[in-house]
């Protein structure tokens, strides 16, 4: 690889800058989660970024959540991360997803006040006592005999740390395409990091490279609404966190819409025809971009049979009249940029503030992780993000926070935390990345969990408030609260077991008669009757005597949902409790994949690359088949056998 | 999934086709519930520990006998993987055997992956550290053998059939995934209860149809593929009757199969034999064989063991010779013949040409020499280990079926649960469940291809 262009005339002198528990290389949504965990536990904490305009920053689209994307933001709120705080704090537009759905797919998603998102964090930053935040270019790590102890800055400085995280993102040797244009830039015209990667090639990593890409920005006062559909928010509140209370929400009529126009052959018109100036096709761009995020061209291209695709109007904030034009990612050329734009019906007039690009970069390909995230060459040193592979905020928050966790954790000198698949979405990703890796920027789906019934966003508090107060990050007081709800849940669900309804009950045979049923032969208790798909809380209360006290809206639908998909939890519950057995099982770190007679050859160097922790991880590991696993399975039995013989 | 370390599996644990009494071994917490499913007779989970019961085993859902049985009931921790064990003792009859394991498979265990039973047995700590090199030896050995059977398992046919089916599940799957990771994606058509109702009963419908051939026999296509061959003449058909008429007990046509020719199959000292290409010895009448070189080559192509007559009362012929030349590398049996008739064949060069072959003289038309016969057939089978290209199918098909059925039930959780009014995602749990089960008869397991289907069937993004 090429270095840098720009003058670097001569490496400045280095000094020591001091010596700190925990460092963190990059202020993106990753790195400020991680620096903030590590703040927290206690640990004496440095963040350093490129640029302090760009600490959680969003390059790409204003917005927080989604389909599986919400849940992480739960799940970072419930662990103690910050980001559903400050999207709570930031957020211009709130609506749920998939309402019309089962309780495990439902959505939160927040159009953020982009600007806003990063002031807000990066004041949180800045108020943590432990965390010291910088603007600085890390050029290399300092490593002795394996053990990451430190880096070092373009500026000379020399820190020195118990443990260090890199979470880079786009800047790592990154380079921006639009059209024929090519340069060396991180997002949005940032700095690029490119010693950084190739101390990291010295170091024997081996990295790979990827692309993804964003749209253009207009500008607001020149799109003509009329011509689009409006898509508001809800008008129930709904926050991330566990922490914000209901009358925090922001009025529907002081939310911003959305607004939604289409593509038209006029515009594939205009991509077909100028196809060959495309760098994705003209073979400019090598690296792999994510199949669920394809520019317009691609999109032209492999559904060429498409009449019109949607494009969503996103304003960036409120301060501003810029737009985000969701759905028209490309690396175009400016020019034909335009004329995509002008071409779609709001837009004939809309004035290009920004153009779209194409971004290249750097990854650690994620093999080389273990599930901490502390990578296997270098002890100490962990890594979080697009650095590792994923795409999108959530993703990289959700690793950010886990590297931060256990790069502090190691910094006290305490026991690392895994999180399993059956655990959280963010326990999905990661054991994807580590034992799957992946080809193409990572993004989570909800297919991607085989247990999403039990990941709902819903009880993301449930899952992993007390996993967050063991970590310490969070507070007793946080903790009673929500073993507080957890208590008035189980109350409710009981005192629905306790009363029963009698056949004599006329009104409530009405009630199921009109609903096509048969009505009571027996007396039946409430909570049966509320597993009826025609029944719910609401309905439910009309024939029941009310509470003692009134019942919180979270606690009632905690109470609905744990009743009327019992079955399908605890059949979920039942594969889950199966597998952990098989989580329990340890592979000894110093295995020796050669020793074992009998694996089949491509199962060995599987298992040799990916080092898995555990049998169940193991059998993940696509090429080890199960032979393979009845073979290692008794191998390391009889090495703990041998052992404790000793 | 596959190869959960602590769920209920089941096998045959004696030799295919060994007369007297087969035993099906079901190890796992479930083991005692799984039989009881199957079973009229004592309340299995009542009766003590160690203990034989003598009942029936029936189909639960036709209510119909399928075998009268002994039951062992073994509690853990005394038993050979120090689980829960059940040995269901039946007849010993191939149809009967298969069919218990189909059951059992059916309703609750899985099948038992190669050296699993000994692998539970030492993990448990039943088998003594030292034999440790030893189990992983019989686990490798074992999948090395039954994957090399695992090629030719899969009848082409069914595996078209079930690939098919997962494809049409596989989108039905990626739609519901579509509107669930892309709700505001309007190009994608809403995946409802009722369009989602109407895909499940079309593919149980298509999977009950499968169950429905299963149930046909397929299990007596397992046997040891035997070509009887020889120049015309030499008393092709008269052996044929001959085994046909020794084995009273199973004798079954199966037409239609690939190759459009009729097998047979019997039982001879306790291996199931199937007879191919008995329909190019039943066309000619027994005077005058018509089949030649030609199509005895084919059929030996295809066989397992080989039963080669030459004429005792004649002298070998060209054919004879390519006959033998074309089969030395194969098991088989040369079988002289017509020994009531005055010897005229050269035993010398015979003895030559035979090689290490066993050469047993018979008088067919007599029944002189077929004890010989049968017993050389059971030696080699059972001594030597001749090996069945199709060994496992037997085993194998009763897996393919037990999953089909499980596949059925899967299905009918997932129209159970539209009736009783639960979303699309919910639902979608059973019908992935049914798409996992499909996969692993056919082997495949790719667990990206849901993923793949989305992103090339959908266009989606920003």
């Amino acid at each position: 690889m090429k270095s840098s262009e720009a003058l670097q005339t001569s490496d400045a002198v280095q000094y020591d800058a001091g010596s700190y528990d925990v460092i963190v290389v990059g202020a993106g949504h990753a790195g400020s989660e991680a620096a903030l965990a590590a703040a927290r536990m206690g640990n004496k904490t440095l963040l350093v970024t490129i640029s302090l305009e760009m600490v959680a920053f969003m390059p790409c689209n204003p917005s927080v959540g989604g389909p599986a994307k919400g849940i992480v933001v739960r799940e970072i709120d419930a662990l103690g991360g910050e980001m559903g705080h400050n999207i709570d704090k930031t957020y211009i537009q709130m609506r749920m997803l998939n309402t019309g759905k089962g309780p495990a797919v439902r959505a939160l998603r927040a159009q953020a006040d982009k600007h806003a998102y990063h002031r807000a964090m990066k004041q949180t930053i800045e108020e943590e006592p432990n965390l010291t935040l910088r603007q600085a270019t890390v050029d290399q790590l300092i490593v002795e005999d394996g053990v990451c102890k430190g880096v070092v800055t373009n500026t000379g400085a020399r820190y020195h740390a118990k443990t260090v995280v890199l979470t880079v993102g786009t800047a790592a040797r990154g380079k921006i395409i639009i059209g024929e244009l090519q340069y060396e830039s991180g997002p949005n015209n940032s700095k690029s990091a490119v010693k950084l990667s190739e101390n990291l090639e010295e170091l024997g990593f081996d990295l790979e490279r990827f692309k993804t890409g964003t749209p253009p920005r207009v500008n607001g006062n020149t799109i003509n609404y009329e011509e689009t559909e409006e898509q508001p928010g809800d008008e129930e509140p709904h926050h991330f966190s566990f922490d914000t209370p209901d009358s925090a929400y922001i009025p529907i009529s002081e939310q911003l819409s959305c607004w939604l126009t289409y593509t038209n052959e006029g515009t594939h018109d205009i991509i077909r025809e100028n196809l060959k100036r495309a760098p994705m096709f003209s073979g400019v761009i090598k690296g792999v971009g994510p199949r669920y995020c394809p520019s317009i061209e691609d999109k032209i291209v492999r559904f060429a049979d498409k009449p019109r695709h949607q494009v969503f109007l996103e304003p960036e904030g409120r301060d501003t009249d810029e737009y985000y034009l969701d759905g028209i990612s490309t690396s175009m050329p400016e020019e034909i940029q335009q004329k995509i734009v002008h071409s779609i019906k709001g837009l004939e007039k809309a004035e290009l503030m920004r153009p779209g690009y194409a971004i290249e970069y750097d990854v650690v390909a994620p093999y080389q992780l273990h599930p901490t995230l502390e990578t296997k060459i270098i002890k100490n040193l962990y890594t979080a993000g697009q650095t590792n592979g994923s795409s999108g905020y959530e993703e990289a928050a959700g690793q950010g926070l886990i590297a931060g966790i256990n790069a502090g954790l190691r910094a006290l000198g305490k026991e690392p935390f895994v999180l399993k698949r059956s655990d959280a979405y963010i326990g999905v990703m990661i054991d994807d990345l580590v034992t799957k890796g992946t080809k193409e920027p990572y993004r989570l789906l909800t297919s991607r969990a085989e247990y999403r019934l039990i990941l709902r966003h819903d009880n993301a508090d449930f899952r992993l408030m007390e996993m967050g107060h063991k970590i310490g990050l969070v507070s007793d007081e946080r903790l009673a609260k929500m073993e507080d709800k957890k208590a008035q849940v189980a109350a409710e669900i009981q005192r629905l077991n306790d009363i029963k309804l009698k056949p004599s009950d006329e009104k409530v045979n009405d009630f199921i008669e009109a609903h096509g049923d048969n009505r009571l032969k027996d007396g039946i208790a409430a909570a049966d009757l509320l597993k009826r798909p025609y029944f719910d809380y609401q309905t439910l209360a009309e024939f029941i005597p009310a509470p003692e006290h009134e019942i919180d809206r979270h606690v009632i639908e905690q109470v609905e949902i744990q009743l009327k998909y019992a079955g399908y939890i605890k059949k979920e519950e039942v594969k889950v409790e199966r597998m952990k057995r098989m989580e329990a099982k340890r592979i000894p770190d110093d295995i020796d994949y050669d020793d074992i007679d009998g694996l089949a050859t491509e199962g060995r160097q599987k298992l040799e690359k990916i080092r898995p922790e555990t049998l169940a991880q193991a059998s993940r590991i696509s090429g080890v088949n199960p032979a393979d696993i009845a073979i290692l399975s008794v191998y390391v039995r009889q090495g703990k056998f041998s052992k404790s013989d000793k | 999934m596959a190869n959960s370390e602590n769920d209920t599996i089941a096998a045959i644990s004696t030799p295919v086709g060994e007369g007297g009494i087969s035993i099906i071994r079901i190890s796992g917490d479930d083991a005692i519930e799984v039989a009881q499913r199957i079973y009229k007779g004592k309340d299995l989970s009542k009766v003590a520990s160690h203990t034989i019961n003598y009942g029936h085993v029936i189909d639960p859902d036709t209510n119909q006998e399928v075998d009268e049985v002994m039951v062992s009931v073994m509690r853990a921790p005394r038993t050979y993987t120090r689980e829960d064990v059940i040995e269901i003792n039946c007849h010993g009859g191939l149809l009967a055997t298969n069919k218990i394991l189909q059951l059992v498979l059916s309703f609750g265990a899985r099948m038992a992956e190669p050296g699993e039973f000994t692998k539970r047995a030492f993990l448990n700590g039943r088998l003594d550290l030292s034999q440790s090199e030893a189990v992983m030896d019989l686990i490798r050995a074992k999948t090395d053998k039954s994957m090399k059977v695992a090629l030719n398992q899969l009848d082409g046919d069914l595996s078209r059939l079930i690939r098919h089916l997962r494809k049409d599940i596989l989108d039905v799957l990626a739609q519901v995934e579509v509107n669930i990771d892309y709700p505001e994606y309007d190009a994608v058509e809403e995946m409802t209860t009722k369009l989602l109702k109407e895909k499940a009963e079309d593919i149980q419908q298509r999977i009950q149809a499968l169950l429905n051939t299963a149930k046909q026999g397929k299990v007596l296509r397992d046997g040891l593929a035997t070509a009887i061959i020889g120049r015309p003449n030499v008393g092709k058909s008269s052996l044929l009757n001959s085994l046909l008429h020794e084995d009273k007990a199973i004798v079954t046509n199966v037409a239609g199969t690939t190759r459009d020719v009729i097998e047979e199959y019997v039982n001879v000292n306790g291996v199931p034999l199937k007879l191919i290409d008995t329909a190019g010895i039943r066309d000619t009448s027994d005077q005058v064989e018509k089949i030649g070189v030609e199509r005895s080559r084919k059929a030996l192509e295809a066989a397992d063991l080989i039963l080669l007559l030459i004429d005792s009362s004649a002298a070998l012929t060209d054919e004879d010779r390519q006959l033998l030349e074309a089969t030395k590398d194969k098991q088989r049996i040369i079988i002289l013949n017509k020994t009531d008739l005055p010897l005229a064949v050269d035993l010398d060069e015979l003895k030559s040409l035979a090689g290490k072959s066993t050469v047993i003289e018979t008088s067919i038309v007599n029944h002189e020499g077929m004890d010989q016969l049968g017993k050389q057939i059971s030696h080699m089978f059972f001594n030597e280990g001749i090996e069945s290209s199709q060994n496992n199918v037997m085993v194998t098909n009763a897996r393919h079926i037990g999953l089909l059925h499980q596949a059925n039930d899967a299905l009918s959780d997932v129209l159970k649960g539209i009736n009783d009014g639960m979303p699309v995602d919910l639902v979608q749990i059973d019908m992935t469940r049914c798409w996992e089960l499909l996969g692993e008869i056919t082997g495949d397991s790719y667990q990206d291809e849901l993923l793949d289907q989305l992103f090339s069937q959908f266009c989606l993004g920003k």
